[in-house]
Protein backbone atom coordinates (compact mmCIF):
# COMPACT_ATOMS: atom_id res chain seq x y z
CA UNK A 1 0.00 0.00 0.00
CA UNK A 2 1.50 3.60 -0.81
CA UNK A 3 0.13 6.79 -1.96
CA UNK A 4 -3.02 8.66 -0.35
CA UNK A 5 -6.18 6.26 0.84
CA UNK A 6 -9.29 7.64 -0.53
CA UNK A 7 -11.49 5.62 1.49
CA UNK A 8 -11.59 7.22 5.10
CA UNK A 9 -13.25 5.34 7.60
CA UNK A 10 -13.78 5.66 11.09
CA UNK A 11 -14.44 3.41 14.32
CA UNK A 12 -17.73 4.45 15.68
CA UNK A 13 -18.96 2.94 19.32
CA UNK A 14 -22.71 1.77 19.90
CA UNK A 15 -23.23 1.57 23.84
CA UNK A 16 -26.73 -0.17 24.59
CA UNK A 17 -28.15 -2.37 27.50
CA UNK A 18 -27.53 0.10 30.15
CA UNK A 19 -28.65 -1.53 33.81
CA UNK A 20 -31.28 -2.53 34.73
CA UNK A 21 -31.58 -3.18 31.18
CA UNK A 22 -28.93 -5.14 30.80
CA UNK A 23 -28.10 -7.93 27.84
CA UNK A 24 -29.50 -11.57 28.79
CA UNK A 25 -27.18 -13.47 27.47
CA UNK A 26 -27.28 -17.37 26.13
CA UNK A 27 -26.15 -18.85 29.30
CA UNK A 28 -28.79 -16.74 31.13
CA UNK A 29 -26.43 -14.28 32.45
CA UNK A 30 -26.76 -10.21 31.95
CA UNK A 31 -24.25 -7.78 30.69
CA UNK A 32 -24.94 -4.21 30.38
CA UNK A 33 -23.95 -2.01 29.64
CA UNK A 34 -22.56 -3.04 26.37
CA UNK A 35 -20.34 -1.50 24.08
CA UNK A 36 -20.05 -2.18 20.15
CA UNK A 37 -17.17 -0.86 17.84
CA UNK A 38 -18.33 -0.75 14.20
CA UNK A 39 -17.26 0.51 10.65
CA UNK A 40 -19.23 1.72 7.60
CA UNK A 41 -18.24 1.87 4.09
CA UNK A 42 -20.16 3.39 1.22
CA UNK A 43 -23.60 5.04 1.63
CA UNK A 44 -27.37 3.43 2.81
CA UNK A 45 -29.53 3.73 0.08
CA UNK A 46 -32.92 5.90 0.58
CA UNK A 47 -35.32 2.80 0.70
CA UNK A 48 -32.22 1.23 3.28
CA UNK A 49 -32.00 -1.76 1.21
CA UNK A 50 -28.41 -2.08 0.09
CA UNK A 51 -26.58 -3.19 3.96
CA UNK A 52 -24.45 -5.75 3.83
CA UNK A 53 -23.25 -6.93 7.38
CA UNK A 54 -19.29 -8.35 6.98
CA UNK A 55 -18.74 -10.49 9.99
CA UNK A 56 -15.21 -11.07 11.28
CA UNK A 57 -13.37 -14.18 12.15
CA UNK A 58 -11.62 -15.44 15.40
CA UNK A 59 -9.30 -12.52 15.94
CA UNK A 60 -10.02 -9.99 13.55
CA UNK A 61 -11.93 -6.56 13.94
CA UNK A 62 -14.28 -4.00 12.30
CA UNK A 63 -11.77 -2.20 10.66
CA UNK A 64 -12.70 -4.53 7.21
CA UNK A 65 -11.24 -2.03 4.67
CA UNK A 66 -10.09 2.10 3.60
CA UNK A 67 -7.86 3.93 5.64
CA UNK A 68 -7.89 5.64 9.36
CA UNK A 69 -6.29 8.14 7.61
CA UNK A 70 -5.24 9.59 4.48
CA UNK A 71 -1.62 8.66 4.89
CA UNK A 72 -2.44 5.52 6.94
CA UNK A 73 -0.48 2.56 5.54
CA UNK A 74 -2.49 -0.52 7.66
CA UNK A 75 -5.10 -2.25 5.31
CA UNK A 76 -8.21 -3.22 6.83
CA UNK A 77 -8.01 -7.66 6.90
CA UNK A 78 -9.98 -7.93 4.26
CA UNK A 79 -8.84 -5.04 1.85
CA UNK A 80 -8.87 -7.44 -1.08
CA UNK A 81 -12.88 -7.95 -1.18
CA UNK A 82 -14.37 -4.69 -0.23
CA UNK A 83 -14.19 -1.84 -1.70
CA UNK A 84 -15.00 0.64 -4.50
CA UNK A 85 -14.52 -1.55 -7.89
CA UNK A 86 -14.10 -5.02 -4.88
CA UNK A 87 -16.50 -7.88 -5.35
CA UNK A 88 -18.46 -6.35 -1.61
CA UNK A 89 -18.42 -2.70 -3.76
CA UNK A 90 -19.00 -0.07 -1.74
CA UNK A 91 -20.19 1.98 -4.52
CA UNK A 92 -23.03 -0.10 -4.65
CA UNK A 93 -23.49 -1.39 -0.80
CA UNK A 94 -23.62 0.33 2.31
CA UNK A 95 -20.69 -2.18 4.68
CA UNK A 96 -20.91 -2.84 8.13
CA UNK A 97 -18.59 -4.64 10.53
CA UNK A 98 -18.60 -4.91 14.08
CA UNK A 99 -16.12 -6.40 16.51
CA UNK A 100 -17.59 -9.05 18.07
CA UNK A 101 -19.29 -9.18 21.77
CA UNK A 102 -15.98 -10.69 23.51
CA UNK A 103 -13.14 -9.55 21.52
CA UNK A 104 -10.92 -6.43 22.46
CA UNK A 105 -11.21 -4.09 19.74
CA UNK A 106 -13.38 -1.65 20.68
CA UNK A 107 -16.15 -3.80 21.65
CA UNK A 108 -17.11 -4.94 25.20
CA UNK A 109 -15.38 -7.77 26.31
CA UNK A 110 -13.06 -9.26 29.57
CA UNK A 111 -10.69 -6.28 29.15
CA UNK A 112 -13.32 -3.69 29.38
CA UNK A 113 -13.90 -2.06 32.53
CA UNK A 114 -16.61 -3.71 34.80
CA UNK A 115 -19.05 -1.11 36.15
CA UNK A 116 -19.64 -3.32 39.20
CA UNK A 117 -15.49 -3.24 40.78
CA UNK A 118 -14.24 -0.60 38.23
CA UNK A 119 -11.46 -2.94 37.00
CA UNK A 120 -11.18 -5.11 34.04
CA UNK A 121 -13.32 -7.48 33.77
CA UNK A 122 -11.17 -10.48 33.27
CA UNK A 123 -12.77 -13.99 34.28
CA UNK A 124 -15.91 -11.95 36.07
CA UNK A 125 -16.82 -11.77 31.94
CA UNK A 126 -19.89 -14.09 31.45
CA UNK A 127 -19.43 -16.66 28.45
CA UNK A 128 -20.65 -15.50 25.57
CA UNK A 129 -21.94 -17.56 22.62
CA UNK A 130 -22.02 -16.72 18.44
CA UNK A 131 -25.70 -16.26 19.40
CA UNK A 132 -24.79 -13.81 21.91
CA UNK A 133 -22.55 -11.99 19.23
CA UNK A 134 -25.39 -11.97 16.29
CA UNK A 135 -28.08 -10.54 19.28
CA UNK A 136 -25.62 -7.94 19.81
CA UNK A 137 -24.71 -7.11 15.91
CA UNK A 138 -28.85 -7.15 15.61
CA UNK A 139 -28.78 -4.28 18.38
CA UNK A 140 -26.29 -2.37 16.27
CA UNK A 141 -28.29 -2.75 13.11
CA UNK A 142 -31.50 -2.09 14.99
CA UNK A 143 -29.70 1.53 15.75
CA UNK A 144 -28.82 1.99 12.61
CA UNK A 145 -31.93 2.20 11.21
CA UNK A 146 -32.27 -1.57 9.34
CA UNK A 147 -34.74 -3.47 9.23
CA UNK A 148 -33.24 -5.92 6.50
CA UNK A 149 -29.87 -6.67 5.36
CA UNK A 150 -29.35 -7.45 1.53
CA UNK A 151 -26.57 -10.08 2.61
CA UNK A 152 -24.74 -11.29 6.24
CA UNK A 153 -21.13 -12.51 4.39
CA UNK A 154 -18.19 -14.22 7.04
CA UNK A 155 -15.65 -16.67 6.96
CA UNK A 156 -14.47 -19.02 9.45
CA UNK A 157 -15.86 -17.98 12.82
CA UNK A 158 -17.58 -15.07 10.71
CA UNK A 159 -19.28 -17.80 8.71
CA UNK A 160 -20.61 -19.42 12.32
CA UNK A 161 -22.24 -15.84 13.10
CA UNK A 162 -23.75 -15.43 9.22
CA UNK A 163 -25.79 -19.11 9.81
CA UNK A 164 -26.49 -17.70 13.46
CA UNK A 165 -28.01 -14.70 11.59
CA UNK A 166 -29.62 -16.70 9.51
CA UNK A 167 -31.34 -19.07 12.09
CA UNK A 168 -32.35 -16.25 14.40
CA UNK A 169 -33.27 -13.45 12.47
CA UNK A 170 -34.42 -15.21 8.62
CA UNK A 171 -36.69 -12.87 7.65
CA UNK A 172 -33.82 -10.10 8.35
CA UNK A 173 -31.58 -11.87 5.91
CA UNK A 174 -31.68 -11.71 2.14
CA UNK A 175 -28.85 -13.60 1.30
CA UNK A 176 -25.95 -15.25 2.57
CA UNK A 177 -22.35 -15.93 2.28
CA UNK A 178 -21.16 -18.62 4.73
CA UNK A 179 -17.29 -19.28 3.91
CA UNK A 180 -14.89 -22.27 5.14
CA UNK A 181 -16.67 -22.72 7.67
CA UNK A 182 -18.96 -25.57 9.46
CA UNK A 183 -22.71 -25.45 11.08
CA UNK A 184 -21.11 -27.14 14.12
CA UNK A 185 -17.70 -26.98 15.73
CA UNK A 186 -16.16 -30.68 15.66
CA UNK A 187 -14.27 -32.43 18.34
CA UNK A 188 -10.52 -31.94 16.58
CA UNK A 189 -11.51 -28.19 16.34
CA UNK A 190 -12.41 -27.94 19.62
CA UNK A 191 -9.32 -29.90 20.59
CA UNK A 192 -7.08 -27.62 18.82
CA UNK A 193 -8.83 -24.50 20.70
CA UNK A 194 -8.48 -26.32 23.88
CA UNK A 195 -4.48 -26.86 23.88
CA UNK A 196 -4.47 -22.95 22.66
CA UNK A 197 -6.05 -22.33 25.60
CA UNK A 198 -4.59 -23.89 27.97
CA UNK A 199 -1.45 -22.69 26.81
CA UNK A 200 -2.74 -19.27 28.08
CA UNK A 201 -3.60 -20.40 31.34
CA UNK A 202 -0.26 -22.04 31.71
CA UNK A 203 1.58 -18.99 31.64
CA UNK A 204 2.33 -17.58 35.04
CA UNK A 205 1.17 -14.39 33.87
CA UNK A 206 -1.95 -15.02 33.32
CA UNK A 207 -3.02 -15.28 37.02
CA UNK A 208 -6.76 -16.72 36.59
CA UNK A 209 -7.26 -13.78 34.26
CA UNK A 210 -6.44 -11.10 36.23
CA UNK A 211 -2.95 -9.99 34.94
CA UNK A 212 -4.05 -6.43 33.63
CA UNK A 213 -2.03 -4.46 36.15
CA UNK A 214 1.09 -5.95 35.59
CA UNK A 215 2.83 -8.64 33.01
CA UNK A 216 0.56 -10.00 30.20
CA UNK A 217 0.34 -13.73 29.26
CA UNK A 218 2.20 -13.31 26.18
CA UNK A 219 3.94 -16.43 25.92
CA UNK A 220 1.13 -18.30 26.65
CA UNK A 221 -0.76 -16.37 24.16
CA UNK A 222 1.80 -16.19 21.44
CA UNK A 223 1.89 -20.52 22.12
CA UNK A 224 -1.81 -20.34 21.51
CA UNK A 225 -1.83 -18.36 18.00
CA UNK A 226 1.12 -20.30 16.95
CA UNK A 227 -1.20 -23.34 17.48
CA UNK A 228 -3.90 -21.67 15.63
CA UNK A 229 -1.40 -20.60 12.41
CA UNK A 230 -0.97 -24.62 12.24
CA UNK A 231 -4.67 -25.05 11.66
CA UNK A 232 -5.26 -22.03 9.05
CA UNK A 233 -2.56 -23.87 6.70
CA UNK A 234 -2.07 -26.34 5.20
CA UNK A 235 0.41 -29.23 4.75
CA UNK A 236 1.35 -28.50 1.22
CA UNK A 237 0.88 -24.77 1.87
CA UNK A 238 3.83 -25.10 4.28
CA UNK A 239 5.60 -27.18 2.40
CA UNK A 240 5.42 -24.79 -0.65
CA UNK A 241 5.80 -21.81 1.62
CA UNK A 242 9.20 -23.28 3.79
CA UNK A 243 9.27 -26.61 3.14
CA UNK A 244 12.78 -27.98 5.52
CA UNK A 245 14.33 -24.37 4.46
CA UNK A 246 17.05 -22.97 7.28
CA UNK A 247 17.07 -19.51 8.58
CA UNK A 248 20.44 -18.41 7.06
CA UNK A 249 22.31 -21.32 7.83
CA UNK A 250 23.64 -23.88 5.67
CA UNK A 251 23.37 -26.78 8.19
CA UNK A 252 21.76 -27.59 11.48
CA UNK A 253 22.67 -25.21 14.36
CA UNK A 254 22.28 -28.76 16.77
CA UNK A 255 20.22 -25.86 19.61
CA UNK A 256 17.14 -24.93 20.12
CA UNK A 257 16.86 -21.74 17.86
CA UNK A 258 14.43 -21.33 15.50
CA UNK A 259 16.01 -23.13 12.96
CA UNK A 260 13.79 -23.67 10.32
CA UNK A 261 11.91 -21.29 8.54
CA UNK A 262 8.64 -22.35 9.75
CA UNK A 263 9.63 -22.08 13.77
CA UNK A 264 10.59 -18.92 12.59
CA UNK A 265 7.41 -17.88 10.85
CA UNK A 266 5.70 -19.25 13.80
CA UNK A 267 7.52 -17.47 16.79
CA UNK A 268 7.05 -14.32 14.73
CA UNK A 269 2.77 -14.95 14.20
CA UNK A 270 2.87 -15.25 17.68
CA UNK A 271 5.01 -12.41 18.99
CA UNK A 272 2.94 -10.15 16.32
CA UNK A 273 -0.15 -10.99 18.18
CA UNK A 274 0.05 -10.38 21.70
CA UNK A 275 0.85 -7.03 20.76
CA UNK A 276 -2.73 -6.66 19.53
CA UNK A 277 -5.09 -8.95 21.19
CA UNK A 278 -6.03 -9.75 24.81
CA UNK A 279 -5.14 -13.48 26.02
CA UNK A 280 -8.77 -13.84 28.10
CA UNK A 281 -10.47 -12.58 24.29
CA UNK A 282 -8.83 -14.97 22.64
CA UNK A 283 -10.12 -17.87 25.75
CA UNK A 284 -13.46 -16.69 25.52
CA UNK A 285 -13.63 -16.07 21.49
CA UNK A 286 -12.67 -19.91 21.08
CA UNK A 287 -15.20 -20.76 23.57
CA UNK A 288 -17.98 -19.28 22.05
CA UNK A 289 -16.88 -21.05 18.27
CA UNK A 290 -16.81 -24.40 20.50
CA UNK A 291 -20.08 -24.11 21.66
CA UNK A 292 -21.40 -23.40 18.18
CA UNK A 293 -23.92 -26.05 17.25
CA UNK A 294 -26.31 -25.15 14.61
CA UNK A 295 -28.92 -28.08 15.80
CA UNK A 296 -29.48 -26.15 19.33
CA UNK A 297 -30.93 -23.33 17.54
CA UNK A 298 -34.09 -25.11 17.12
CA UNK A 299 -35.78 -28.75 17.18
CA UNK A 300 -35.30 -30.79 14.53
CA UNK A 301 -31.49 -30.84 13.87
CA UNK A 302 -29.60 -29.11 11.24
CA UNK A 303 -31.81 -28.56 9.00
CA UNK A 304 -34.54 -27.85 11.88
CA UNK A 305 -32.69 -24.28 12.34
CA UNK A 306 -33.67 -22.84 8.78
CA UNK A 307 -36.97 -23.93 8.81
CA UNK A 308 -39.24 -21.03 7.54
CA UNK A 309 -36.16 -19.16 6.20
CA UNK A 310 -36.24 -17.67 2.76
CA UNK A 311 -32.66 -16.50 2.59
CA UNK A 312 -30.86 -17.35 -0.63
CA UNK A 313 -27.38 -18.71 0.24
CA UNK A 314 -23.55 -18.95 -1.34
CA UNK A 315 -21.92 -21.51 0.38
CA UNK A 316 -17.85 -21.90 -0.20
CA UNK A 317 -15.38 -24.53 0.97
CA UNK A 318 -11.91 -24.79 0.14
CA UNK A 319 -10.68 -28.42 -1.04
CA UNK A 320 -7.37 -27.82 1.63
CA UNK A 321 -8.98 -26.92 4.30
CA UNK A 322 -9.15 -28.78 7.08
CA UNK A 323 -9.74 -26.79 10.13
CA UNK A 324 -13.65 -26.77 8.62
CA UNK A 325 -13.04 -29.48 5.92
CA UNK A 326 -15.29 -29.64 2.92
CA UNK A 327 -17.72 -32.10 4.10
CA UNK A 328 -18.91 -29.75 7.08
CA UNK A 329 -20.11 -27.43 4.40
CA UNK A 330 -21.55 -29.98 2.61
CA UNK A 331 -23.65 -30.88 5.41
CA UNK A 332 -24.80 -27.57 5.67
CA UNK A 333 -26.04 -27.82 2.42
CA UNK A 334 -27.84 -30.40 3.15
CA UNK A 335 -29.96 -28.71 5.37
CA UNK A 336 -30.42 -25.90 3.05
CA UNK A 337 -31.95 -28.11 0.06
CA UNK A 338 -34.46 -30.06 2.67
CA UNK A 339 -35.93 -26.88 3.43
CA UNK A 340 -36.20 -25.91 -0.24
CA UNK A 341 -34.07 -23.25 0.03
CA UNK A 342 -32.23 -21.34 -3.23
CA UNK A 343 -28.48 -22.42 -2.41
CA UNK A 344 -25.34 -22.56 -4.49
CA UNK A 345 -22.33 -23.96 -3.06
CA UNK A 346 -18.77 -24.30 -4.81
CA UNK A 347 -15.65 -26.19 -3.34
CA UNK A 348 -12.38 -24.04 -4.29
CA UNK A 349 -9.64 -26.05 -5.27
CA UNK A 350 -6.72 -24.16 -3.07
CA UNK A 351 -3.24 -25.54 -1.44
CA UNK A 352 -3.56 -22.80 1.26
CA UNK A 353 -5.93 -24.03 3.80
CA UNK A 354 -8.03 -22.60 5.79
CA UNK A 355 -6.75 -18.93 5.71
CA UNK A 356 -7.36 -19.67 1.75
CA UNK A 357 -10.54 -16.89 1.82
CA UNK A 358 -8.35 -13.89 2.95
CA UNK A 359 -6.09 -14.83 0.12
CA UNK A 360 -6.41 -13.04 -3.00
CA UNK A 361 -8.60 -15.48 -5.41
CA UNK A 362 -9.91 -15.01 -8.56
CA UNK A 363 -12.71 -17.19 -8.41
CA UNK A 364 -13.57 -16.40 -4.86
CA UNK A 365 -13.59 -12.79 -5.96
CA UNK A 366 -16.11 -13.45 -9.32
CA UNK A 367 -18.32 -16.08 -7.18
CA UNK A 368 -18.95 -13.08 -4.78
CA UNK A 369 -19.39 -10.56 -6.85
CA UNK A 370 -21.73 -12.46 -9.17
CA UNK A 371 -23.98 -13.90 -6.63
CA UNK A 372 -24.36 -10.26 -5.01
CA UNK A 373 -25.15 -8.55 -7.84
CA UNK A 374 -27.69 -11.23 -8.61
CA UNK A 375 -29.24 -10.54 -4.96
CA UNK A 376 -29.19 -6.54 -5.55
CA UNK A 377 -30.82 -6.99 -8.92
CA UNK A 378 -33.53 -9.24 -7.95
CA UNK A 379 -33.92 -7.22 -5.01
CA UNK A 380 -34.57 -3.96 -7.05
CA UNK A 381 -37.03 -5.76 -8.91
CA UNK A 382 -38.61 -6.79 -6.27
CA UNK A 383 -38.36 -10.32 -5.56
CA UNK B 1 -27.89 -23.69 -27.94
CA UNK B 2 -27.79 -27.73 -28.50
CA UNK B 3 -30.59 -28.62 -31.01
CA UNK B 4 -31.51 -31.15 -28.09
CA UNK B 5 -31.23 -28.54 -25.39
CA UNK B 6 -33.98 -26.49 -27.94
CA UNK B 7 -36.55 -29.51 -28.01
CA UNK B 8 -35.71 -29.68 -24.21
CA UNK B 9 -36.44 -25.89 -23.38
CA UNK B 10 -39.93 -26.09 -25.68
CA UNK B 11 -41.21 -28.66 -23.20
CA UNK B 12 -40.66 -27.04 -20.17
CA UNK B 13 -43.96 -24.92 -18.72
CA UNK B 14 -42.97 -20.97 -18.39
CA UNK B 15 -42.31 -19.75 -14.62
CA UNK B 16 -42.12 -23.89 -13.11
CA UNK B 17 -38.99 -25.40 -10.63
CA UNK B 18 -36.49 -26.83 -13.13
CA UNK B 19 -33.37 -29.58 -11.84
CA UNK B 20 -30.59 -29.56 -14.48
CA UNK B 21 -28.14 -32.51 -13.57
CA UNK B 22 -24.97 -31.85 -15.03
CA UNK B 23 -25.57 -28.61 -15.96
CA UNK B 24 -22.21 -27.80 -17.31
CA UNK B 25 -21.74 -23.95 -18.02
CA UNK B 26 -25.12 -23.56 -17.32
CA UNK B 27 -26.15 -22.14 -20.96
CA UNK B 28 -29.89 -24.72 -20.67
CA UNK B 29 -30.72 -23.13 -17.28
CA UNK B 30 -29.82 -19.42 -18.04
CA UNK B 31 -32.36 -19.63 -21.50
CA UNK B 32 -34.79 -21.19 -19.20
CA UNK B 33 -34.62 -18.48 -16.41
CA UNK B 34 -34.65 -15.47 -18.98
CA UNK B 35 -36.56 -16.88 -21.37
CA UNK B 36 -39.63 -18.78 -19.55
CA UNK B 37 -39.08 -17.36 -16.29
CA UNK B 38 -38.25 -20.87 -14.57
CA UNK B 39 -36.46 -21.04 -11.05
CA UNK B 40 -33.68 -22.56 -12.33
CA UNK B 41 -31.13 -24.61 -10.34
CA UNK B 42 -28.24 -26.93 -10.90
CA UNK B 43 -25.84 -29.54 -10.05
CA UNK B 44 -22.48 -29.88 -11.92
CA UNK B 45 -19.50 -31.61 -10.88
CA UNK B 46 -16.87 -29.67 -12.09
CA UNK B 47 -15.51 -26.35 -9.99
CA UNK B 48 -14.83 -24.02 -12.99
CA UNK B 49 -18.28 -24.95 -14.61
CA UNK B 50 -20.25 -24.42 -11.67
CA UNK B 51 -18.22 -21.00 -10.89
CA UNK B 52 -19.41 -20.01 -14.52
CA UNK B 53 -23.16 -20.97 -13.76
CA UNK B 54 -22.86 -18.63 -10.26
CA UNK B 55 -21.07 -16.48 -12.24
CA UNK B 56 -24.20 -15.88 -14.79
CA UNK B 57 -26.70 -15.55 -11.89
CA UNK B 58 -27.87 -19.31 -11.80
CA UNK B 59 -28.26 -21.13 -8.69
CA UNK B 60 -25.83 -23.90 -8.75
CA UNK B 61 -24.30 -26.66 -6.36
CA UNK B 62 -20.88 -28.17 -7.00
CA UNK B 63 -21.46 -32.12 -6.51
CA UNK B 64 -22.12 -35.66 -7.65
CA UNK B 65 -25.90 -35.41 -8.78
CA UNK B 66 -26.52 -39.12 -8.05
CA UNK B 67 -25.37 -38.60 -4.44
CA UNK B 68 -26.56 -35.14 -4.53
CA UNK B 69 -30.35 -35.13 -6.32
CA UNK B 70 -31.59 -37.08 -3.16
CA UNK B 71 -31.68 -34.25 -0.44
CA UNK B 72 -34.23 -32.39 -1.93
CA UNK B 73 -38.04 -32.95 -0.66
CA UNK B 74 -40.39 -34.93 -2.59
CA UNK B 75 -42.02 -32.78 -5.81
CA UNK B 76 -39.12 -30.15 -4.95
CA UNK B 77 -39.26 -29.81 -8.66
CA UNK B 78 -41.59 -29.53 -11.71
CA UNK B 79 -38.64 -30.36 -14.15
CA UNK B 80 -36.00 -32.50 -13.80
CA UNK B 81 -33.34 -32.88 -16.55
CA UNK B 82 -31.01 -35.20 -17.17
CA UNK B 83 -29.75 -34.53 -20.70
CA UNK B 84 -26.70 -36.86 -22.43
CA UNK B 85 -26.14 -38.51 -19.17
CA UNK B 86 -27.65 -41.69 -18.04
CA UNK B 87 -25.48 -43.70 -20.00
CA UNK B 88 -23.35 -42.56 -17.53
CA UNK B 89 -25.16 -43.41 -14.52
CA UNK B 90 -23.78 -46.35 -12.59
CA UNK B 91 -27.38 -46.86 -11.16
CA UNK B 92 -30.02 -46.06 -12.81
CA UNK B 93 -33.09 -47.34 -11.97
CA UNK B 94 -32.45 -46.02 -8.53
CA UNK B 95 -31.55 -42.46 -9.73
CA UNK B 96 -34.62 -42.22 -11.81
CA UNK B 97 -36.49 -43.51 -8.82
CA UNK B 98 -35.01 -41.14 -6.89
CA UNK B 99 -35.74 -38.42 -9.48
CA UNK B 100 -39.50 -39.07 -10.10
CA UNK B 101 -39.95 -38.62 -6.40
CA UNK B 102 -38.37 -35.08 -6.34
CA UNK B 103 -39.58 -33.91 -9.46
CA UNK B 104 -42.74 -33.97 -10.88
CA UNK B 105 -41.50 -34.69 -14.20
CA UNK B 106 -37.71 -35.93 -15.91
CA UNK B 107 -36.72 -35.28 -18.94
CA UNK B 108 -34.53 -37.96 -20.29
CA UNK B 109 -32.13 -37.50 -23.16
CA UNK B 110 -29.59 -40.31 -24.12
CA UNK B 111 -27.44 -41.30 -27.62
CA UNK B 112 -29.18 -43.67 -29.13
CA UNK B 113 -26.94 -46.86 -29.81
CA UNK B 114 -29.02 -48.41 -32.15
CA UNK B 115 -28.59 -45.98 -34.83
CA UNK B 116 -27.48 -47.29 -37.98
CA UNK B 117 -23.88 -46.17 -38.45
CA UNK B 118 -23.38 -47.49 -35.00
CA UNK B 119 -24.55 -50.95 -36.01
CA UNK B 120 -22.54 -51.36 -39.36
CA UNK B 121 -19.79 -50.11 -37.68
CA UNK B 122 -19.73 -53.29 -35.26
CA UNK B 123 -21.04 -55.46 -38.26
CA UNK B 124 -18.43 -54.74 -41.11
CA UNK B 125 -15.65 -53.60 -39.10
CA UNK B 126 -15.83 -55.84 -36.13
CA UNK B 127 -15.03 -53.24 -33.25
CA UNK B 128 -16.77 -51.60 -30.47
CA UNK B 129 -18.53 -48.70 -32.13
CA UNK B 130 -16.82 -45.41 -32.00
CA UNK B 131 -18.90 -42.07 -33.47
CA UNK B 132 -19.00 -38.48 -33.22
CA UNK B 133 -21.77 -38.93 -30.41
CA UNK B 134 -19.88 -41.32 -28.37
CA UNK B 135 -16.07 -41.06 -29.70
CA UNK B 136 -13.95 -42.78 -26.81
CA UNK B 137 -12.25 -46.63 -26.80
CA UNK B 138 -13.97 -49.19 -24.76
CA UNK B 139 -11.01 -48.64 -22.23
CA UNK B 140 -11.40 -44.80 -21.67
CA UNK B 141 -15.52 -44.23 -21.88
CA UNK B 142 -17.42 -43.16 -18.94
CA UNK B 143 -20.38 -44.56 -21.23
CA UNK B 144 -20.97 -47.80 -19.56
CA UNK B 145 -24.73 -48.24 -20.20
CA UNK B 146 -25.34 -48.94 -23.94
CA UNK B 147 -28.66 -47.98 -24.14
CA UNK B 148 -31.18 -47.81 -27.83
CA UNK B 149 -34.61 -46.14 -28.19
CA UNK B 150 -36.19 -49.18 -27.55
CA UNK B 151 -34.50 -50.33 -24.64
CA UNK B 152 -35.60 -46.88 -22.81
CA UNK B 153 -39.27 -48.00 -23.88
CA UNK B 154 -39.27 -51.67 -22.42
CA UNK B 155 -37.77 -50.45 -19.53
CA UNK B 156 -40.10 -47.75 -18.82
CA UNK B 157 -42.97 -50.37 -19.35
CA UNK B 158 -41.15 -52.95 -17.30
CA UNK B 159 -40.80 -50.28 -14.43
CA UNK B 160 -44.19 -48.70 -15.05
CA UNK B 161 -42.95 -45.13 -15.73
CA UNK B 162 -45.21 -43.15 -17.65
CA UNK B 163 -43.50 -42.02 -21.20
CA UNK B 164 -45.38 -38.40 -21.38
CA UNK B 165 -43.74 -37.32 -24.71
CA UNK B 166 -40.67 -38.83 -26.67
CA UNK B 167 -38.87 -37.67 -29.75
CA UNK B 168 -36.31 -39.20 -31.78
CA UNK B 169 -33.53 -36.26 -33.36
CA UNK B 170 -30.80 -36.87 -35.63
CA UNK B 171 -28.21 -34.63 -34.54
CA UNK B 172 -24.42 -34.48 -33.57
CA UNK B 173 -22.87 -33.21 -30.65
CA UNK B 174 -22.50 -29.65 -29.84
CA UNK B 175 -24.67 -28.82 -33.16
CA UNK B 176 -27.44 -26.59 -33.01
CA UNK B 177 -29.21 -28.13 -36.10
CA UNK B 178 -30.79 -31.21 -36.29
CA UNK B 179 -34.06 -32.77 -37.07
CA UNK B 180 -36.87 -34.65 -35.88
CA UNK B 181 -36.88 -38.45 -36.97
CA UNK B 182 -40.12 -39.75 -37.18
CA UNK B 183 -39.74 -42.70 -39.74
CA UNK B 184 -37.98 -45.81 -37.80
CA UNK B 185 -36.45 -43.78 -34.86
CA UNK B 186 -34.60 -46.44 -33.49
CA UNK B 187 -32.41 -47.01 -36.91
CA UNK B 188 -32.13 -43.57 -37.95
CA UNK B 189 -32.02 -41.00 -34.82
CA UNK B 190 -28.49 -40.21 -32.58
CA UNK B 191 -30.57 -39.46 -29.48
CA UNK B 192 -33.82 -40.05 -27.78
CA UNK B 193 -35.43 -37.45 -25.48
CA UNK B 194 -37.84 -38.83 -23.11
CA UNK B 195 -40.42 -37.03 -20.95
CA UNK B 196 -41.45 -39.52 -18.13
CA UNK B 197 -43.58 -39.46 -14.99
CA UNK B 198 -44.16 -41.77 -12.24
CA UNK B 199 -46.79 -44.30 -13.36
CA UNK B 200 -49.23 -42.84 -11.08
CA UNK B 201 -49.48 -39.89 -13.14
CA UNK B 202 -50.07 -41.78 -16.71
CA UNK B 203 -53.58 -39.98 -17.07
CA UNK B 204 -51.62 -36.80 -17.21
CA UNK B 205 -50.44 -37.52 -20.62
Amino acid sequence: MSGICANLVSKQFFTFAEPPHELVLESGGRLGPVTIAYETMGVLAPERDNAILVVHALTGDSHVAGCYTADDARPGWWEIMVGPGKAIDTERYFVICANVLGGCMGSTGPSSLNPATGLPYGLAFPLVTIGDMVTVQKALLDHLGISRLLAVVGGSVGGMQVLAWCARYPEMVRAAIPLATTPRHSAQAIAFNEVARQAIMADPHWCGGDYYEGAKPDLGLAVARMIGHITYLSNESMRRKFGRQLRSREALSFHFDAGFEVESYLRYQGNKFVERFDANSFLYLTKAADYFDLDDYAAGGLAGAFKGSCTSFLVVAFTSDWLYPTEQSRALVQALKRNGLDVSFCEIQSDWGHDAFLLPNERLHTLMAAFLDRIFRETKAGN
Amino acid sequence: MRFDLQIIASWIEPGSRVLDLGCGEGELLQYLKEQKGVKATGIEKHEAEVAACIGKGLSVLQGDFNLEVADYPPDSFDYIIISQTLQQVYEPVALINTLLAVGKKVIVSFPNFSYWRIRLQLLFAGYAPRSTELPYEWYDTPNIRVITLRDFRNFAREKEIAILKEVAINTHRQQQTGNIVRFLPNLRATYGIFLIGSGARHEEV
